[in-house]
């Protein structure tokens, strides 16, 4: 279970250049759940990630990820209990080492790492089977540099990295936005795959709306800093993305409206 | 060039293939531009003459050098990960202080060590020629340092400060404590480059405070050529190319030297050195460029 308690988050607090990213969001994700994440630039989608990720220490509030209090600690810290896939493909693993170290290092995500030697034969055997499972025929390439391979092929390593280890939560941020149309689907129906078949709770920010409505079971957008909609179960069934649109419009309007005020 | 000038220039280059995987290590798999080497180096030679006139054992003597080596690295590294200055310039204010350490140390500018015994002196007078004996002995030392660096570089340990210089971000999110890392690469970094100081001054029969100059630039010459002649085909490749660069490089400095027809003079060794690294910097780019 994934508890965020009141969060708040100020950049830059007691400068000119001050800003509240998040003003007192809580939320609660049941283990299991697959929540999608929109809302406009700026709302506080990233810095939702970054608080759960530990990238971003929330200024007031709670943070909970299973049983563990992590409000306080850093990212490497809390390793063992979040798995990401991030925006930029190149962001997520590292270009100058092979694919199969690229596993290796996953392998332990928040685990000691000792002088065992990274790539065993039983270690090596386990990787290129799961990469097999991706049908992209990179099994045959596992020694190649990651730097090698397209944003997709990245992208979709990445996901295999981010479930090699045990997690309570994966983080995907924007992790679709970078690729083409024909390789997007396909790395969101490999999320799907992987999320469904593993059971996992899952938390991902997307600008698509349609992505946001087709996949997952609960979708949230934040807007200034705030939860403006929470829609799960029957109610986001029927939810069209016109729906969506209009909540935007609506939500943008408003503050249009709040500015007019102060101007006038 | 004559027989003995050739197995010397070999012998150097050994020594200094410590300081070349040292340099590797910081520079290549840290992405830390390093310049304590230049203090590491004086001070590894410093701690071991000075150990081995006061009769300690020349092993031990140089486990220690390296101590200090490390304690060097970990200096800089904190300056660095904990006060957050600008990694070149941390280096360079610890390089600044050793060069005054160095000569508390040795309590003066230069210590001989002509007659004391060395890691070495068993070896002497077992049949081989000296000038063999010495390229001989330290070459087997550095295939100890380059199995054991490339079996820690692929280890899952290694694998985290490898991470922590290709991409901190990601290392990060993998659970990897990167600024532990730093603290780890710039320590291992600079026992090696000292190793080699306190293997200098048991070979060549001093200890020199001034010995470090330049240091940091024959160890990234080293490490330039090796890449050059060997390409980036993995970690035993680049550590074996370390140690081939060091060993190139010393012999074209002493073909340079030796070759009266160019006039040059050992004073000249520095011009030679920057020309030298120059050309090692410039062909790989010239060779890229004509290939495009």
């Amino acid at each position: 279970m994934i508890k965020l308690d009141n969060i708040q988050v100020i950049f830059g607090k007691g400068t000119p250049l001050q800003k509240q990213a998040l003003n007192g969001v809580s939320l609660t994700i049941e283990e299991g759940t697959f929540v999608t994440v929109i809302g406009s630039n700026g709302a506080g989608k990233s810095t939702v990630l970054g608080v759960l990720a530990g990238d971003v220490i929330p200024t007031a509030g709670q943070v909970t990820i299973g049983n563990t209090d992590v409000t306080r600690k850093g990212t490497a810290a809390r390793a063992g209990l979040v798995a990401r896939v991030f925006q930029d493909p190149l962001a997520g693993s590292c270009g100058a080492l092979s694919i199969e170290e690229n596993l290796a290092l996953a392998a332990r995500r928040g685990e000691s790492r000792g002088l065992t030697p990274a790539l065993g034969p039983k270690r090596r055997e386990h990787f290129r089977a799961r990469i097999a499972e991706l049908n992209l025929g990179l099994e045959n390439r596992m020694r190649d540099r990651m730097d090698l391979l397209s944003g997709g092929q990245r992208q979709a390593v990445s996901l295999v990295m981010a479930t090699l280890a045990g997690s309570e939560v994966l983080l995907l941020d924007e992790h679709t936005a970078a690729l083409d149309p024909g390789m997007a689907e396909f790395i969101m129906n490999l999320t799907q795959k992987i999320v469904s078949e593993r059971k996992l709770t899952a938390l991902m920010v997307t600008h698509s709306m349609r992505q946001a409505l087709d996949f997952g079971h609960r979708t949230i957008m934040l807007h200034g800093g705030e939860v403006v909609l929470d829609v799960s179960g029957d109610s986001r069934k029927t939810l069209q993305v016109e729906d969506l649109i209009a909540m935007f419009r609506k939500i943008r309007g408003q503050t249009l409206d709040d500015d007019a005020l102060l101007i006038g | 060039m004559s027989q003995i000038a050739f197995w010397g220039a070999v012998e150097l280059g050994l020594v200094y293939a410590f300081v070349a995987i040292g340099v590797f290590l910081a520079f290549r798999v840290l992405d830390f531009p390093d310049l304590t080497v230049d203090g590491s180096f004086p001070l590894g030679a410093a701690v071991a003459a000075v150990l081995i006139i006061a009769g300690v054992n020349p092993w031990l003597a140089s486990g220690v050098a390296m101590g200090a080596g490390a304690a060097a690295g970990i200096v800089t590294a904190i300056l660095n990960v904990r006060f957050r200055i600008l990694n070149l310039l941390a280096s360079i204010l610890t390089m600044i202080a050793l060069f005054s350490v160095n000569l508390r140390v040795m309590g003066k500018p230069n210590v001989a060590l002509i007659n004391a015994d060395t890691m070495l002196s068993p070896f002497f007078g077992l049949g081989l020629r000296d000038f063999y004996v010495r390229p001989l002995f330290i070459g087997l030392l550095v295939l100890v340092a380059v199995i054991a660096v490339w079996r820690f570089l692929e280890s899952d340990a290694g694998l985290a400060m490898r991470a922590t210089g290709a991409n901190a971000r990601m290392a990060r999110a993998q659970g990897v404590d990167t600024s532990r890392q730093i603290y780890l690469g710039m320590a291992l970094s600079n026992a090696l480059v000292a190793l080699g100081g306190a293997l200098f001054a048991q070979t060549n029969g001093f200890a020199d405070v001034t010995s470090g100059v330049g240091t940091i630039v024959v160890g990234l010459a080293a490490v330039i050529i090796g890449e050059t002649l060997l390409g980036a085909r993995g970690i035993l490749i680049a550590l074996i190319g370390c140690v081939l660069g060091s060993i190139l490089y010393r012999i074209a400095i002493q073909l340079a030297l030796s070759t009266d027809m160019l006039g040059l003079q050992a004073s000249d060794l520095n011009l030679v050195t920057a020309a030298l690294v120059t050309v090692a910097l410039v062909l790989p780019r010239l060779r890229r460029g004509g290939a495009a």
